[in-house]
Parts: C-alpha cells; sequence; structure tokens
C-alpha cells in the first residue's frame, strides 16, 4: 500500500477564491452567507445564501469555453488551476496515462437546467442550445479537468448528494494508495443557487431564513452555499522525489450506509463511518485532535452527529474539538466535503482551528467543544473531516500532519 | 441584411473570423468549424430566421441538408426561409 499525500489545493467559494483568502476568513471567522442575487429572488422564500460574488467567468475562460461550462463546471475549473500550479506536477507520458480526476457534485449543471426548463417552459421556446446536455451532466466538471491537464487514467464523477466530495475523494486516495495512479486530481463542485435549485430547498423546510448556527441550540436549519474545491492527491514517494510541498497526508476513509431512511440521518451509521476511517487510518481515537463535522445547523443533523462523536470516542469526545464552517460558507451540497477538507489542512498545517460562527446558545444535545465564534490555535496531528448525505450515504475522512 | 450576409456572420463568429475571411468555396472544416460548432451553427441559425432546418448530425450526409460549402449552407437556407414565408 502507497501512503498518499495532498500536494496541491485550490478553492472557490462565498469566503474566497482561493485557498489563502479561505483560511484568512475562517481564521477570522469571517461569515460569507448573504442576500441572495437572483432572477426572480422575490419569489423564494429563502433569501440567503453562500453565494460567490464577483466572479468574472469572461476573464477565466474564452467565449467557446463559456458555451461549454456551467458555472459548477467552471467552479470546478477555477479551483483545480490553483491545486495543479500549487502541487507543480505537469501531466504527461506514462504519468498522464495513469493520473485522473475524480469529482464529487450532487447537482451537475442545475444553472443549466434551470435556464433551459425556463426557456422552454416558461418562455415557451422550442429549441434550446445544442450544448445543453453537455454542459448539464453531472460528469463535465471531471471531463473539462481531464481534458484541460491531460489526465487521462481512471476519471469519473460520484453523485451522493452531501457526502459527494468525501466519497469522491476516497476513491481517489483508493486509486493511489492501491497504485493505479500515481496522481489523482479530486474534490467536489456545487452550483445549485439557482431559481429552481433554492426553491427545491425551500420545499423541504430545513433552510434557515437568516443564518446558519450549527450545534446551536436557536439553530433553525441550513444555508445554501456554492463553489468548488479540488485537491492533488499524490503517491507519498512520488511526492518526495520531485521535492513536492507536502500539505497534509490521507490515512484513513470509510463509506457506510443507514440503511434506513431516504432523509433523517442514523447516529449508528454515522459511528461506524467515523470509527471505520479511524481503523482504516490505524490511528487511535484519542490521536484525533479535530474533526470538521458535517453540521448543517439541522436539528436532526447535529444531534446525531453529536451522539455519534460521542459514542465512538467516549471520554475523548470532550477534548476534541468539533467545528462546522458551513456557518460561514453554507452547505456546498455536493462540493461541501471539499472546501472543509480545507479547514482540515489548515488545522494540520497552520495549526488553527476554524471556528463554528453564528453560535449563540449551547445545546445539551451538542455538549461538545465546537470551538464556538472563535478560531482557536491548537497542534493537531490527526483530523477528521464528516459528511453524511441525504439517503443516509456516509463518508469520512482521516487526515495526518506530514 | 441579406440571408447570406447573415450566415456568413454566424459562420464567422464560429470559427472566429472576420466574416471577409469566409468565402463561398470555404469548407467548414477549412474554417476549423468541428462537429459540436457545427450545431452550435445551425443553432443559431435556427434562431435568427426561426426556421428548423433538417439536420442529422448522426449522419450529415444523409440529411436533406448540405453542408459541403458554405455556399450549399446558404443556398440551403435560402431555401428553407423562402418556404417559411
Amino acid at each position: 500500500m502507497k501512503r498518499v499525500v495532498i500536494t496541491g489545493a485550490g478553492t472557490i467559494n462565498a469566503l474566497g477564491q482561493n485557498v489563502e483568502d479561505t483560511f484568512a476568513a475562517m481564521k477570522d471567522g469571517r461569515c460569507g452567507i448573504g442576500p441572495l442575487e437572483m432572477r426572480d429572488v422575490d419569489r423564494l422564500t429563502i433569501k440567503i445564501g453562500g453565494q460567490v460574488h464577483g466572479f468574472e467567468a469572461e476573464a477565466r475562460f474564452n467565449r467557446q469555453q463559456i458555451a461549454l461550462y456551467d458555472r459548477f463546471t467552471q467552479f470546478a475549473l477555477v479551483a483545480a488551476r490553483q491545486a495543479i500550479k500549487q502541487s507543480g506536477l505537469e501531466f504527461s507520458g506514462e504519468m498522464a496515462a495513469k493520473s485522473g480526476v475524480v469529482l464529487g457534485t450532487s447537482g451537475g449543471g442545475m444553472q443549466t437546467l434551470d435556464e433551459n426548463y425556463r426557456s422552454v417552459y416558461e418562455d415557451g421556446k422550442n429549441r434550446v442550445h445544442p450544448f445543453v446536455v453537455p454542459k448539464l451532466m453531472n460528469n463535465a466538471a471531471a471531463s473539462h479537468l481531464s481534458m484541460e491537464f491531460n489526465l487521462k487514467g481512471p476519471s469519473f464523477t460520484v453523485a451522493t448528494a452531501c457526502a459527494s466530495s468525501n466519497h469522491a475523494m476516497s476513491q481517489a486516495f483508493q486509486l493511489v494508495r492501491t497504485g493505479m495512479a500515481p496522481v489523482m486530481v479530486t474534490g467536489g463542485s456545487e452550483s445549485m443557487l439557482c431559481f429552481g435549485g433554492v426553491k427545491a430547498w425551500e420545499g423541504l423546510r430545513v433552510m434557515s431564513k437568516d443564518a446558519c448556527r450549527p450545534f446551536s441550540a436557536n439553530r433553525n436549519g441550513m444555508v445554501q452555499g456554492e463553489g468548488a474545491g479540488v485537491f492533488v492527491f499524490e503517491d507519498y514517494d512520488h511526492a518526495r522525489a520531485r521535492g513536492a510541498d507536502i500539505l497534509a497526508e490521507v490515512v484513513g476513509f470509510a463509506m457506510t450506509s443507514d440503511a434506513s431512511d431516504i432523509v433523517m440521518p442514523s447516529k449508528q451509521g454515522a459511528a461506524r463511518a467515523i470509527s471505520g476511517a479511524l481503523a482504516d487510518a490505524k490511528v487511535n481515537p484519542e490521536e484525533v485532535g479535530y474533526i470538521n463535522a458535517h453540521g448543517t445547523g439541522t436539528a436532526a443533523n447535529d444531534k446525531t452527529e453529536c451522539a455519534a462523536v460521542a459514542d465512538v470516542f467516549g471520554p475523548h469526545a470532550d477534548n476534541l474539538m468539533i467545528s462546522s464552517t458551513k456557518s460561514m460558507h453554507g452547505h456546498l451540497i455536493g462540493g461541501t466535503g471539499a472546501v472543509e477538507l480545507l479547514a482540515c489542512i489548515m488545522a494540520l498545517r497552520e495549526g488553527v482551528i476554524a471556528p463554528t460562527i453564528s453560535y449563540e446558545e449551547p445545546d445539551p444535545e451538542c455538549a461538545l467543544d465546537v470551538v464556538p465564534n472563535e478560531a482557536r490555535d491548537a497542534k493537531v496531528d490527526v483530523v477528521l473531516s464528516n459528511a453524511f448525505a441525504f439517503g443516509g450515504l456516509n463518508a469520512v475522512l482521516a487526515l495526518r500532519k506530514v | 441584411m441579406s440571408v447570406k450576409d447573415k450566415v456568413i456572420e454566424i459562420i464567422a463568429e464560429q470559427a472566429v473570423l472576420e466574416p471577409s475571411d469566409v468565402t463561398m468555396e470555404s469548407t467548414l472544416e477549412d474554417l476549423g468549424i468541428d462537429s459540436l460548432g457545427l450545431v452550435e451553427s445551425i443553432f443559431a441559425i435556427e434562431e435568427a430566421f426561426d426556421i428548423s432546418v433538417p439536420f442529422n448530425a448522426n449522419d450529415p450526409t444523409e440529411s436533406d441538408f448540405d453542408i459541403s460549402s458554405v455556399t450549399s449552407i446558404i443556398a440551403g437556407i435560402e431555401k428553407l426561409v423562402a418556404e417559411q414565408s
């Protein structure tokens, strides 16, 4: 088995359009959630989100590219360019033939769907642009990444709702760990902040109208975000041989299915994923210093997640820190685990734990150290990143400082 | 603008050329327009003239629409526009 390390990271999200700005915002406990700017926002009940503002696609892509790239693909490419640049890798020959890209997304080209449904249903048009299908398909972002960077090995897209990115990164980790690929580009992207996307979420009545307050007794739901996180996962020996700067090591993962309910989470399913990741990583629970929580700010998730953590860690649950950065960047749905992995890298590499902001009242059912409102300096060696999706599909990653 | 000038404008935009660089004898291949560019051009032509072009990308040579050169495309569009009015 190969060791797997992260040698590049990139992102675009409501907190920043690169890793540096995102880290700065997380350290400041800044909130990227604000009023939504979109057509027909007055017809929405939920009018806030973690939207990416000031994104100029025209400055980053040419006209033909924009014709083919949904916003979720644009986000993925922006993040991937940063990550691959940081890694210093260029893909050619045998390395290109074996390296690939696995991305997570839940909705795929939702903006394209929304615009074109509007066109044919609302505006009554009988013809749509020929690129609608290649723009909206869930694998569009992964395919365009493979084309831009010459990644010719195993490449695909994983859609497991809110766990998509963690499942994708788990697959990339597996491919590098087993020696099938020397390098995998991985992460996730989502752009569901369009009229239809928000309207659909409104229907579930789990959205907050004012803020995302994970673990706080007065929490009243989740807030959607958008963006992407992309990473370069690389064989440790490969990275060392070329003198790459190593951001962190991926040491384990686990995936479980609750097999119980399409929306309600299960403590057992979450706990099995957490303990499975620890076992896979061969780390003792006591070594874990920080968990990036799934922490959606819904009543159901937060108490279930805290109970699962308490079950797995026993008395050590009171010693570790667990925060939800969704309070700052919102819930990126299929892209969320990727952006949240940044908080894990920041914890390991810079010794700063991102806070759970907008925290106002302790909840006895979430009685853990949730790093309320202010970032904290702390030395941690092993961290976990949780993702528990609708449909009961869970994926947890374990990272270690290098 | 004549049908011919409008079609040339659409093809030129797709090929990222000036309209003056699109000659009547040019083939789409000469102009660097690939299969995806072709369907995008046909979409733009349909939108511009509010017509339906009988083009099947699965087998362009079997379509009732000749795309072998700029001349043949313009002739085909002129016929469709005339039939519609």
